[in-house]
């Protein structure tokens, strides 16, 4: 079979006008740009938007507009024609045909019911905001579906597929290919991505969620208790803070350090904070209706205690809950790096609202403490958390790629961007593209996820 | 004033000391000093063995006595055994009589590399002498980049100027040094891929490639072409973040009334931005700027990694992966001991700069 190109059949017609296309949106783009600094007209008010650039603005739209409903031939001309036409980019297209179909519903529902939705709803008026959710969610999508969307094992070796180029047919097999060629190990790096996407998602938003259980249970008494905790506990922290983030690394995330029981120790302190987290919630709610309060409270306490056991210390009575010592190690270090920062945060936003006077009032309510801060002061500080939560996790992602790059923790198997970054460097002057997909790959995703996180900002500063 | 230094400089030191303690405990587990046992005397040591060997080099003592010995406040260990005296400060003279009591951290004795086969010391500063240049170019890149991007963006907030270049920070910041270092190597210096085959095609370049891809021959002799790409994969990443920063603290000095007075006044507003603005712009960046050597120091280990260049990260690599103990306390005081300085500087800093934080 003949090796598949980029863009197949289409790209002696496509090319030349998605190139075309494009040069005018990024010239628009840096006169735009260069033409709003030199041209200093008089502002309305200093630091206003100033209507000089509009036609620019508009022409910019018609061409970005342009080049992205071009570029979406290549994948979408994968539905209609046969592989070895629609190119590289047509195959992968048809091969994400489940993400596409969640994206569009997703985005239809929302846009149709974005009053009802308060802050998430608001996204959608932000443009940065839309672009980055459709980033974000396209590899959310990939990693649910990345049984459906891989075309080949990605641990299996085909002999002859070493080092691959993209599109090179797979030998012995009829109309299947390398899409994004093969790795060093004969593997399909296009499906090793899919599957790594799998394995970022799975760990960086819920080692993000921990650190922000850990951060807000600590930072909220530390704030608004002052005092000693607050000196004891912000200690701590800079303590942390004080390491350079690689040389923890380096001493947590060893093989000889699980032989000593430090990664079980620590998981053991920061799995309990959900749990306790979550227990101090609901009793501080329904403290006066014991009945509803026990309720939450043991279900709280059953369902936490059952996967602590079995997360931190891996003796699950069930077998349900589990982790392999490779990955708690990964997920206690990310966690460990990302809380101190999480409690500075949420301490410095407590210390700012302890003086309003909505907390006054709660006071002389005789509202306890805990009441206070976990349903007074937490609600308002939502916004700058959701913010960033969302560049914690993108940070995350960035520091689980750290430790792949460094070979830490994970198992040489393992598909993750880090380490399949890492294999592919050794080669990389003579073979790019087992480096750069991941790289690219990661990339898009912190992309993805600065941008919702700036188009929250923006929405929710506008309130 | 001086109160002020003095109290920031005590808890320092005490973050200082919590901290070697924390790295020295976290290098000296059992389980790294049987593994330094069996690289040291021998792979096919039994248990009993490993055990006496620990025993015999002093390290089966109680943690907070071999830590103190290193720094240098408690007296070495010795052991006559047979005549002949052993100990932590024997190999320092030449009888063992002569040896001095104390040998540690503070007397200036920082132990022997078992990767380099060289003292500590000498290993340290060497790359660090790497690293300081490497350092130096980040610097010079990346501060008056990202300073001029952020005054640029800022002076005028939502302003096509400042939507492009915000695009460009927030796309910088989500560019991990291993992406943008793997993505720089294939554009400008692979055989294969990117700009030099074109290049070389036209008779542009002589070489095969535009760029080196390794920075080894930089540690000779620092020219553009085998230095431009290590250095901006460590300030690409760095520079969108202090530019955000730099935007943000701008933008809100020009809200502020006195840029408004000066602007109704008559002012030129090229005038506001450099008389009136820029001073007080810059006084958040300051600190961002300080508190982004730590971050610094991560970029610097993926990129000496990545373009193989001998400095202070490449030695880190080497003394962790090796199991190198005494390397990798040296590397992690000198990088604690960076971090705690510059959260010193900026301390400091900021009460100067800024007039309106009087301390007494």
């Amino acid at each position: 079979m003949e090796p598949l190109t980029w863009t197949g059949s289409l790209g002696p017609v496509l090319n030349p006008a998605v190139a075309t296309a494009a040069a005018l949106a990024v010239l628009i783009w840096l006169a735009r740009g260069v033409l709003g600094l030199i041209r200093a007209p008089v502002p309305a008010g200093v630091g206003t938007v100033t209507p000089a650039g509009l036609p620019a603005t508009a022409a910019l739209r018609f061409a970005g507009l342009a080049t992205v409903a071009l570029a979406l031939a290549y994948p979408l001309s994968g539905f209609v024609l046969p592989a070895p036409e629609a190119g590289i980019l047509g195959a992968m297209g048809r091969q994400f045909w489940p993400v596409w179909l969640a994206l569009a519903l997703t985005f239809a529902v929302s846009i149709r019911w974005k009053r009802r939705l308060a802050l998430y709803g608001k996204l959608f008026d932000s443009p940065i905001g839309m672009v980055g959710y459709a980033i974000v969610m396209f590899w959310v999508f990939t990693a649910l579906f990345a049984d459906l969307i891989v075309t080949q094992d990605p641990l299996t070796q085909v002999s002859g597929m070493k080092n691959a180029l993209p599109g090179t047919p797979v030998r012995g097999a009829e109309g299947a290919y390398y899409l994004l060629g093969g790795d060093n190990l004969a593997r399909d790096v296009f499906s090793r991505m899919v599957m790594g996407a799998r394995r970022v998602l799975a760990i960086a938003p819920a080692a993000t969620a921990f650190a922000f259980m850990v951060g807000i249970t600590l930072g909220l008494p530390a704030g608004y208790f002052g005092r000693r905790l607050d000196t004891g506990l912000s200690f701590l922290a800079n303590l942390v803070l004080a390491f350079p983030v690689i040389l923890l690394f380096y001493l947590l995330v060893t093989p000889e350090i699980r032989a000593t029981g430090i990664p079980v120790a620590l998981a053991a302190v920061l799995f309990l904070f959900p749990v306790v987290f979550l227990t101090i919630l609901w009793n501080s709610r329904f403290f006066i209706d014991p009945r509803r309060r026990n309720l939450y409270v043991g279900i709280t306490l059953a369902l936490g205690l059952w996967a602590y056991s079995g997360l931190a210390f891996n003796a699950d009575p069930l077998g349900v809950w589990s982790m392999e010592p490779n990955l708690l190690n990964v997920f206690v270090s990310v966690v460990f790096v990302n809380a101190p920062t999480v409690f500075r945060i949420v301490r410095g936003i407590t210390l700012d609202l302890k003086s309003r006077d909505y907390v006054a009032a709660a006071q002389t309510r005789g509202e306890g403490p805990w009441y206070i801060m976990l349903w007074e002061i937490l609600p308002n500080a939502r916004g700058p958390l959701i913010v960033d939560f969302c560049l914690r996790i993108g940070y995350t992602t960035i520091l689980l790629g750290t430790l792949g790059f460094f070979g830490l923790g994970v198992s040489p198997e393992s598909p993750d961007w880090g380490s399949t970054i890492n294999d592919g460097r050794r080669l990389l002057a003579l073979y790019p593209h087992p480096a750069v997909v991941p790289a690219l790959a990661l990339m898009s995703l912190v992309l993805g996820l600065n941008l919702l996180a700036d188009g929250l900002r923006e929405e929710s500063l506008r309130d | 004033m001086i109160g002020f230094v003095l109290r920031r400089t005590g808890v320092i030191a005490l973050t200082a000391l919590c901290l070697t303690f924390i790295v020295f405990v976290l290098t000296n587990l059992q389980p790294n000093l049987e593994k330094l046992a069996r690289t040291e005397a021998s792979s096919r040591m039994s248990e009993a063995e490993v055990a006496a060997w620990i025993e015999r080099n002093g390290y089966a003592r109680p943690m907070p006595v071999r830590y103190g010995e290193w720094l240098g406040v408690v007296p070495g260990w010795t052991r006559a055994e047979g005549g002949t005296v052993t100990g932590r400060c024997t190999g320092r003279a030449p009888a063992p009589a002569e040896a001095p009591r104390f040998c540690g951290l503070l007397q200036g004795d920082w132990g022997y590399s078992t990767v380099f086969k060289l003292p500590v010391a000498a290993v340290v500063s060497r790359s660090l002498g790497h690293t300081g240049w490497l350092m130096l170019w980040v610097v010079i890149v990346m501060i008056p980049t990202s300073l001029v991007l952020g005054v640029l963006a800022g002076m005028r907030e939502g302003s096509p100027t400042d939507r492009t270049l915000s695009t460009v920070a927030i796309v910088t910041t989500a560019t991990p040094e291993y992406v943008s270092g793997v993505i720089l190597i294939v554009l400008f210096a692979s055989a294969t891929s990117g700009l030099s085959p074109l290049l070389a095609e036209w008779g542009w370049i002589s070489g095969r490639t535009l760029f080196n891809g390794t920075a080894t021959a930089a540690m000779e002799g620092i020219t553009f072409w085998n230095f431009a790409l290590p250095v901006l994969t460590i300030a690409l990443y760095g520079t969108g973040y202090i530019a955000r920063m730099t935007r943000a603290s701008m933008t809100e000095v020009m809200t502020a009334q006195y840029i408004r007075t000066a602007r109704l006044k008559g002012v030129s507003f090229p005038q506001v931005v450099m008389r009136h603005a820029l001073r007080n712009a810059l006084i958040a960046p300051f600190t961002v700027i300080m508190l982004q050597f730590p971050w610094l120091l991560n970029g610097v280990v993926i990129v000496e990694t990545l373009f193989n260049y001998k400095g202070f990260g490449w030695t880190l690599v080497q003394a962790a992966g090796n199991n190198d103990i005494e390397l990798l306390l040296a590397c992690s005081v000198v990088a604690v001991v960076v971090v705690l300085a510059t959260q010193l500087i900026s301390d400091i800093g900021y009460v100067l700069l800024n007039p309106r934080i009087r301390l007494a």
